[in-house]
């Protein structure tokens, strides 16, 4: 048994330590909004928070993630960042199939909660690991700055 | 508001017989027979049967299996409490038909978006008309229909309303979700209109009234949201693989890597002992042609995703890897440009090249090439079923529905009356989706389990292993210019494995409808053109990319007009239009061009006024011809493609070692006129950064048979970093009473020529193989 506080929520589970935590939160959990990529780390779209850290759901072993508080993009609403980032992707129309766009905003939740204000090169830097094949790229930058704008610059 | 189903009267609640005026007008043409099951991809590909040929030539919607319907009873319902619900009958897939298609119908009917929710149709042509989510036609193929389908319901709560009050219709319209009686000012929302208007007969499509353009609330006017937004960015919406059943079981299949290649033998007896793994499947072998049957190979059916890749991985399987095995991308390039080098097929002869060029001041030639791309849709394919009591129920992210469901129903040996085909969203289709293969792996290995549900996930490395490719191919390309440098010779050599070989191993020519991207309906003002297209053998399965053979026609078309541009001493951007000539309609046929993008040739011909305002609105926006500093330069490129005209200017900065950064791009569309504006250029910049990743790094390639590409490490695609920093899109205004282009393929093709002709302006230096990789490098 291994014990997860995902959400807010401690649950025990189990399944054997070395299985990635994308896959227990998706198929064990049913929490499918953590989407499955490359399995590598490669892209990004499996991104959640442990301890406010984004990391890559599809390498990270539910031993690693014991008693770590996990947060996925169902719960990032619950943090004024995160609900900022939402209606900033909902008002730009970022999204085009959307699948990538979980692990995006939990990117950039990471971001904006240790830099309340970065500038363009750090925007780059912190979402160089996700991919968006739909090349929505530029309206994430957008939705980003504008999030950042809202937000007023301050934590 | 909730509108709980048992409340909500669907218009045609009353309604068991079959009114003939709704489905008249319906292609049930098969093109192909024999593999009548194909649908939609048969008209796609150009073939016609010889009993097809003694038909009047359909075009558009008419001419699709299944053509189009307009019945308000198969898109429309209304609630007691109002709520309307509108049906999308095409996928999803980041084009933001779910927005575009209902707003449609919405606004002829005067709903209020705000009381519209939106139904996904099952996969039901009969019911619902083409659903191929292909081809860059939903909004061409579907305006006037969902238009009439609007007009129709909101015709009958106008009639219903009209009995009410005891008034003649003329005094009552539709308002904003209510109807008004014009004299007495007295309202009737839609919601107490609705059980009596779905006792009304559907009016005829000839008494319907449309609205003028001008009263349009939401078609054209880009303020709504995307209607799927708020679950995109709160984790709630379903693609394909996060579909979630009782009692569902997960799987992986090990496929054979080299295509045509089968299991010769297999050892699972450390799979199973993995914790999770329940059963090892075989599934049967498919031997080419490919068609959309599975690639057979091993599954391991598990209690997780996880598990199941864990057990896939302790397989021991021995392959059988057939012909192909020889598969070798760098040899088979040499046996193109050999191809390339002699005659072929002639596909277009206008006045006499070899004269013009023996006469020609002076001669140039150039070659392009461009390897085999994968689609790496974000969600990889994925795939549930589920078969009870005689019924199999199949959920998954298809571009193509109806190929699934028929395709299921043969594989299991069922009626496709007995197969429900639900389809989720599409994390990224780019035509990899309409070949539901992962569709009929989930059927077989559902019934390896008494039918239980099973869902299929294809992993990175399969979807990059066993994919449908976009097709290699080396282009040729000779002019002769005269003494201003202008070209009076054109000949252009286009070598390339067809689509048709995925149907049909023999075929060797690519097909009318490529040739049709972007080669043989070149309307330039040149009097000698000759385009060959000597033969090409295929070696792996080929398909449909996002704007398929436009990419390396367009590629090595507008970077040879800028080659001669540039041999000319001439500006790119006036030497193109110079050769693109007058504004004039150029009809298809004079290219020799029988397909024209299944549309009319009357309806749409070959407009070079439209082409050319393109390239200038394009340039103007960009600042063509502004200073710019050291090693920073503009490139252009101008194509038409699925009926749209497209032009790109693309600024690049190439650095002392040869990195490249992308600053701005400008694009000027030209579609016709547009329902969703916002969506039109959402779909400009992704086509800009696709087209950016394919010239920059993209490339699958073949050693011993196998790709050699695993994962996004090794197939690379465009990252934020090295994305444009700024696409400005700017569309063309167009007439609704015009017909429509295409949005969601013709945006990629001028991107690579645009960047490589703008590498050559900054650098001197000429991209002529794709991808551009580490060829600044010094």
């Amino acid at each position: 048994m291994i014990p997860l506080e995902i959400n807010g929520k401690r649950q025990n589970i189990d399944l054997p330590g070395e299985t990635p935590l994308l896959w227990t939160l998706r198929d064990e959990l049913g929490l499918t909004g953590t989407k499955f990529g490359c399995g590598m780390a490669l892209c990004g779209a499996c991104t959640v928070h442990l301890d406010g850290q984004a990391v890559r759901s599809c390498v990270t072993p539910i031993s690693t993630a014991a008693n770590k508080k996990v947060v996925t993009i169902e719960a990032i609403g619950n943090a004024p960042v995160g609900k900022t980032l939402q209606a900033a992707w909902v008002d730009l129309g970022v999204p085009q199939c959307g699948y990538c766009q979980a692990g995006q905003i939990m990117s950039a939740a990471a971001l904006l909660a240790h830099n309340a204000k970065p500038t363009d090169a750090q925007i780059d830097e912190a979402m160089s690991g996700n991919i968006c094949r739909c090349g929505t790229y530029t309206r994430i930058r957008a939705a980003i700055k504008q999030a950042v704008a809202k937000r007023g610059g301050t934590q | 508001m909730s509108a709980p189903v048992a409340r909500t009267t669907r218009l045609d609640a009353a309604a068991s017989v079959e009114r003939p005026l709704i489905v008249a007008n319906v292609s049930r043409r098969r093109f192909l027979q024999g593999v009548s099951a194909l649908g939609g991809l048969v008209l796609a590909v150009g073939y016609r049967s010889a009993g097809g040929a003694q038909e009047a030539k359909k075009y558009g919607a008419d001419g699709m299996p299944n053509g189009w319907v307009d019945n308000p009873l198969a898109f429309v319902s209304v609630a007691v409490d109002g709520t309307v619900t509108i049906v999308c009958h095409r996928s999803e897939m980041g084009q933001g038909v779910r927005t575009g298609m209902p707003m449609i119908v919405a606004d002829e009917l005067e709903a209020d978006w705000k009381r519209v929710r939106i139904a996904q149709a099952p996969g039901d042509e009969k019911k619902f008309g083409n659903q191929d989510t292909d081809g860059s036609r939903s909004t061409r193929h579907f305006f006037e229909p969902m238009r009439r389908c609007g007009a129709a319901a909101r015709t009958m709560l106008e009639a219903a309303a009209a009995e009410r009050w005891k008034v003649p219709v003329s005094e009552v319209e539709a308002k904003n979700h209510e109807v008004v009686h014009r004299p007495t000012r007295r309202r009737l929302g839609f919601g107490s209109l609705a059980k009596a208007a779905a006792g009304r007969p559907v009016p005829a499509r000839e008494t319907l009234r449309l609205k003028d353009p001008k009263q349009f609330r939401y078609i054209g006017k880009g303020q709504l949201k995307l209607v799927d937004g708020r679950d995109i960015v709160s984790g709630k919406a379903q693609y394909g693989i996060d579909t979630r059943l009782d009692g569902m079981l997960y799987a992986v299949v090990a496929r054979p890597p080299v295509y045509g290649g089968k299991v010769a033998s297999f050892e699972a007896t450390e799979a199973l002992k993995v914790p999770g793994v329940q059963k090892v499947v075989q599934i049967e072998d498919s031997p080419p042609p490919a068609h959309f049957n599975p690639l057979g190979g091993v599954a391991v059916i598990a209690r997780n995703t996880w598990a199941a890749m864990q057990g896939r991985q302790a397989l021991k399987i021995t392959w059988d890897d057939g012909p192909n095995a020889g598969y070798d991308s760098v040899a088979f390039k040499t046996t193109l440009e050999e191809s390339a080098h002699k005659p072929g097929k002639v596909v277009r002869n206008d006045g006499d090249f070899a004269a013009a060029a023996a006469g020609a001041a002076r001669r140039l030639e150039a070659e392009y090439y461009i390897p085999h791309l994968a689609h790496a849709t974000m969600e990889a394919p994925a795939a549930t079923v589920r078969i009870t009591n005689g019924k199999c129920e199949v959920w998954g992210c298809f571009q193509s529905p109806q190929a699934a469901r028929d395709l299921v129903a043969k594989r299991l040996g069922m009626s496709a009356d007995d197969v429900i085909v639900h389809v989720t969203l599409l994390g990224g289709g780019f035509g990899r989706k309409s070949k539901p293969d992962y569709a009929i792996e989930a059927a077989v290995l559902s019934k390896a389990v008494d039918g239980k549900p099973v869902k299929v996930t294809w992993t990175r490395d399969d979807d990059l292993h066993n994919g449908y490719y976009h097709t290699v191919s080396v282009e040729h390309l000779e002019a002769g210019v005269d003494a201003r440098g202008k070209p009076v010779a054109w000949l252009h050599r286009s070598v390339a494995p067809t689509i048709i070989s995925t149907f049909n191993p023999a075929a060797k020519n690519e097909a009318p409808f490529e040739l049709g991207m972007g080669v043989i309906n070149v309307p330039f003002a040149i009097p000698n053109v000759r385009i060959e297209n000597p033969e090409a053998t295929a070696h792996t399965r080929i398909g449909w990319f996002r704007s398929v053979s436009n990419i390396p026609h367009a590629f090595a078309v507008q970077s040879f007009v800028a080659e001669l541009a540039a041999a000319a001493g001439r500006d790119p951007k006036d030497f193109l239009l110079e050769v693109i000539g007058p504004a004039r309609q150029v009809s298809p046929e004079m290219l020799s061009d029988t397909w024209n993008h299944g549309e009319s040739p009357e309806r749409y011909p070959v407009d070079t006024g439209r082409l050319r305002r393109v390239a200038e609105v394009a340039a103007r926006e960009a600042g063509w011809g502004k200073t710019l500093p050291k090693g920073r330069a503009l490139g252009i490129a101008a194509h038409y493609s699925f009926v749209s005209y497209i032009a790109a200017v693309v600024e690049v900065a190439v650095d002392d070692k040869g990195m490249l950064t992308i600053p701005r791009v400008d694009m000027a569309v030209d579609c016709g006129a547009c329902v969703n504006p916002d969506r039109v250029r959402a779909q400009m910049e992704g086509a800009c950064v696709m087209g950016v990743g394919i010239a920059t790094l993209g490339e699958i390639s073949f050693k011993g048979g196998r790709v050699e590409q695993d994962n996004f490490n090794s197939y690379q695609v465009t990252r934020m970093a090295e994305a444009p920093r700024d696409i400005r899109v700017h569309i063309i205004p167009g007439d609704y009473r015009k017909p429509m282009g295409g949005v969601g393929e013709p945006g990629v093709p001028p991107i690579p020529p645009a960047l490589c002709n703008a590498i050559f302006a900054a650098t001197g230096k000429r991209i002529r193989r794709l991808p551009i990789r580490d060829q600044l490098k010094a």
